[in-house]
C-alpha cells in the first residue's frame, strides 16, 4: 500500500516532468518507426517484386535485431555522440524488420488472380501496386508497424544511458537511490501502458485498413441512407 | 475481327506452347477453345491481350497488329474474366463492375449509372452495389466477374474457363444467361474450357487444340457428326457421339442384319420347329431372291394349321416396312407409337435387309445412357 502512495506523491510532486518524458518517449518511438517505415515499406514492396532479393535483405534485417540493444546504442555513441537522435537511429534499425517483413509477406499474399485480373484489365503496374497491392496488403503492413512501435517503446527506455531523456531516466532514478521502488515503478507503469495503448490503437486502425471488414461501414451507410 | 497468322509461343527450355497457329474469329462469333491441359488453349487465348506475348507470328484485332499497341490501351479494349473470378475484396461491387471506367477516366456519376444499368442485365437488384463481393454466392460474383468485363463495353471479350469452379446447378443457369447475354449484345468471345459440354452448348465454333495445334476447328454439329480424327473422337467421348447418333443414323446401322426368315414353300411344322430353334414367335417370308412377302407368327399357325400346310397357305402380306436408310428417329417413333413388335428392313427393290425389333431400341437406349455398343447382341424377333 505505501508503495501506491508513493508512486501517487511522485506523481504529484513531479506530473509535469512525468508528462514531458512521457512525451519524449513516445516521440522517439514514433520517429523511429516512423522513419524506418518510410525506408521498409518501399523496400518491403521492391523485395517482394524482385525477390532474389530477399533473402538477402531479410537477413540483414535479422541481424540487426539480434545485436542486444545496449551494445548497439554504446556502438552508434561512438560514431554518432550522446542524444536523442542516436537512440532514434537505433530504433529505427529496431523497426526496419518487422516492417519489411510484414511488407513483403502482405504484398506477396496478394491473390495472384487479382493481380492477373488487375493487369488484364488494362492496369499499368503502378496502378495495380496502388489500386490492388497496397490496399489488400495495408492491414498486415499495419500489423508490422504495430510490432515495430511496441518494440521501440520498450527500447527507448534505455535511451536515458546516452542522455536521450524519455521514461528511462525515472526509472534509473530509481534504480540509483534506497528504497526506489515507487520511483522505478513511477516510470516502468506509464512505459507499459504507452505500449497497451499503442498495440491497441495500432491493431484497431489494421482491423480498420483489413479488406474484408468493410460491411460494418457499409451496413451503417445503408442504415443511415434508408434513414434519410 | 480476330485473326492469328503463324502465331506461335516458344517458352524458356524451348517447350512449344503454341506452334504455328493461324485462325480467323468473325465479329459477333463466339469461338471455343478445347483441349486436354497443357495444350495451349490458355496460352492461346492470353496472346490476345498480351498477358503473353508470341514469340513468332502475329495478331491482329480488327486488322491492326497488337503488338504494335499499347499493351495497356489494348487490354482496356478487351474485356476478361478468369475462373477464379477476381473481384477485388476491398472494393464494393460498384466500384468492381466500374474499375475499367474508372481506368478509363470516366466521371463517377456516368460509372454509377453504367454499373447500375449492368446489374440489370443479369437481374441483380441495385442494393447490390454497395455490397461487397465476399458478401455475394459464387454464381452472383461470377455474374459480376462476366459485368465487370462488359463494363466499357468491349467489343472482344476473353474467358478462361468462367464456369469452371461453379457448382453444376450454378453453372448450367449461368451458361444459359451467358449465351441469351451474348446474343443480345453481340460481343466476339474467345471463351476457354476443358469441359465439352460446355463447349457443345455455348459455342458458335469449337477449336479443338492438341500440343499447341489445332486439331479440328468446326461448329459443334459438324464436330459430332465428323469427328477429324480418334484424338478428336475420344476427346469428345463415347456417350456424346453415341448421343448425338439417334439424329443423324440411319436403319441400317442399327438394324439386325439377319432377321430370321422362310420361304414360302416350308411346311408349318418346319416353320414352328425354326421358331422353336431360334427363339422367336415370327417369322419373316421372303421369296428366293430375298424379296419380302410378307410375315406369319405362332398364333397365325395355332389356328390354321389343321387346314393349311405350307407357309405360302397362311402368309399374311399386309406388312409395313422401313427402308434402310430412314432415320432412327423416324422408325422409333413408328415402332413406339403403332405398338408394333418388329419392323422389317428392305432395301429400294423390297429386298429384306435386316429387322428392327423392340430390343433392338433397348440398345439404343442403353447406348446413350452407358455407352456401350454391342450392336452384334441384338437379339431375334420378339
Amino acid at each position: 500500500m505505501d508503495t501506491i502512495k508513493d508512486i501517487l506523491f511522485y506523481y504529484t510532486q513531479n506530473g509535469s516532468y512525468v508528462w514531458e518524458q512521457f512525451y519524449r518517449h513516445f516521440l522517439m518511438s514514433a520517429y523511429g518507426v516512423l522513419f524506418a517505415a518510410i525506408v521498409a515499406i518501399p523496400l518491403g514492396i521492391l523485395i517482394a517484386r524482385y525477390h532474389k532479393l530477399s533473402a538477402w535483405v531479410i537477413s540483414l534485417a535479422n541481424i540487426i535485431q539480434t545485436i542486444p540493444a545496449l551494445a548497439m546504442l554504446a556502438v552508434l555513441m561512438l560514431v554518432m555522440g550522446l542524444g536523442t537522435d542516436t537512440v532514434v537511429f537505433s530504433l529505427f534499425l529496431y523497426s526496419l524488420l518487422p516492417i519489411i517483413k510484414n511488407t513483403y509477406t502482405g504484398i506477396r499474399n496478394v491473390d495472384h488472380a487479382l493481380l492477373e485480373s488487375g493487369k488484364a484489365m488494362g492496369m499499368t503496374k503502378f496502378q495495380v501496386l496502388r489500386m490492388v497491392e497496397i490496399p489488400l496488403a495495408m492491414s498486415v503492413i499495419m500489423a508490422g508497424l504495430r510490432t515495430a512501435l511496441v518494440i521501440t517503446i520498450g527500447i527507448a527506455t534505455i535511451g536515458t544511458f546516452i542522455g536521450a531523456g524519455g521514461l528511462g531516466d525515472i526509472i534509473l532514478r530509481g534504480t540509483n537511490v534506497t528504497d526506489g521502488t515507487a520511483i522505478i515503478l513511477a516510470g516502468a507503469i506509464p512505459t507499459a501502458l504507452m505500449a497497451v495503448i499503442a498495440d491497441f490503437v495500432m491493431g484497431w486502425l489494421e482491423r480498420k485498413l483489413s479488406p474484408n471488414k468493410k460491411r460494418k461501414g457499409a451496413l451503417k451507410k445503408n442504415i443511415e441512407e434508408q434513414a434519410a | 475481327m480476330l485473326k492469328f497468322e503463324h502465331v506461335s509461343k516458344v517458352y524458356k527450355g524451348g517447350k512449344r506452347a503454341v506452334n504455328d497457329l493461324n485462325l480467323e474469329i468473325e465479329k459477333g462469333e463466339f469461338i471455343c477453345f478445347i483441349g486436354p491441359s497443357g495444350c495451349g488453349k490458355t496460352t492461346t487465348m492470353k496472346m490476345i491481350n498480351r498477358l503473353i506475348e508470341p514469340t513468332e507470328g502475329s495478331i491482329f484485332i480488327n486488322g491492326k497488329n497488337i503488338m504494335e499497341r499499347d499493351p495497356v490501351q489494348l487490354r482496356r479494349e478487351i474485356g476478361y474474366v478468369i475462373q477464379q473470378i477476381g473481384l477485388f475484396p476491398h472494393m464494393t461491387i460498384q466500384e468492381n463492375i466500374s474499375l475499367v471506367l474508372k481506368l478509363l477516366k470516366w466521371p463517377e456519376a456516368k460509372r454509377r449509372e453504367r454499373a447500375r444499368e449492368l446489374l440489370k442485365l443479369v437481374d441483380l437488384t441495385p442494393d447490390y452495389l454497395e455490397k461487397y463481393p465476399h458478401e455475394l454466392s459464387g454464381g452472383q460474383q461470377q455474374r459480376i466477374g462476366v459485368l465487370r468485363a462488359l463494363a466499357a463495353d468491349q467489343p472482344l471479350i476473353l474467358m478462361d474457363e468462367p464456369f469452371g469452379a461453379l457448382d453444376p446447378i450454378t453453372r448450367d443457369s449461368l451458361q444459359e444467361e451467358f449465351k441469351k447475354l451474348q446474343r443480345k449484345l453481340d460481343k466476339t468471345i474467345v471463351f476457354v474450357t476443358h469441359d465439352m459440354d460446355e463447349a457443345i452448348k455455348l459455342a458458335d465454333r469449337i477449336v479443338i487444340m492438341r500440343d499447341g495445334q489445332i486439331v479440328q476447328c468446326d461448329t459443334p454439329d459438324d464436330i459430332l457428326r465428323n469427328p477429324a480424327n480418334e484424338f478428336v473422337e475420344e476427346f469428345i467421348g463415347k456417350d456424346r457421339l453415341v448421343q448425338a447418333r439417334p439424329n443423324i443414323q440411319t436403319v441400317e446401322q442399327i438394324m439386325n442384319p439377319k432377321p430370321v426368315t422362310i420361304t414360302p414353300e416350308h411346311s408349318l411344322s418346319e416353320a414352328i420347329q425354326l421358331m422353336k430353334q431360334c427363339r422367336v414367335d415370327s417369322l419373316l417370308v421372303v421369296d428366293e431372291k430375298k424379296v419380302l412377302t410378307g410375315f406369319i407368327d405362332v398364333e397365325m399357325i395355332d389356328q390354321k394349321r389343321k387346314k393349311a400346310n405350307l407357309v405360302k397357305d397362311i402368309v399374311e402380306t399386309e406388312i409395313f416396312t422401313v427402308e434402310k436408310d430412314t432415320l432412327v428417329r423416324d422408325t422409333v417413333r413408328k415402332i413406339l407409337k403403332r405398338g408394333m413388335k418388329y419392323v422389317p428392313v428392305v432395301d429400294h427393290n423390297h429386298h429384306l435387309v435386316g429387322i428392327v425389333t423392340r430390343a433392338s431400341l433397348v440398345d439404343i437406349v442403353y447406348d446413350s445412357i452407358w455407352g456401350e455398343v454391342e450392336t452384334d447382341e441384338i437379339s431375334k424377333i420378339g
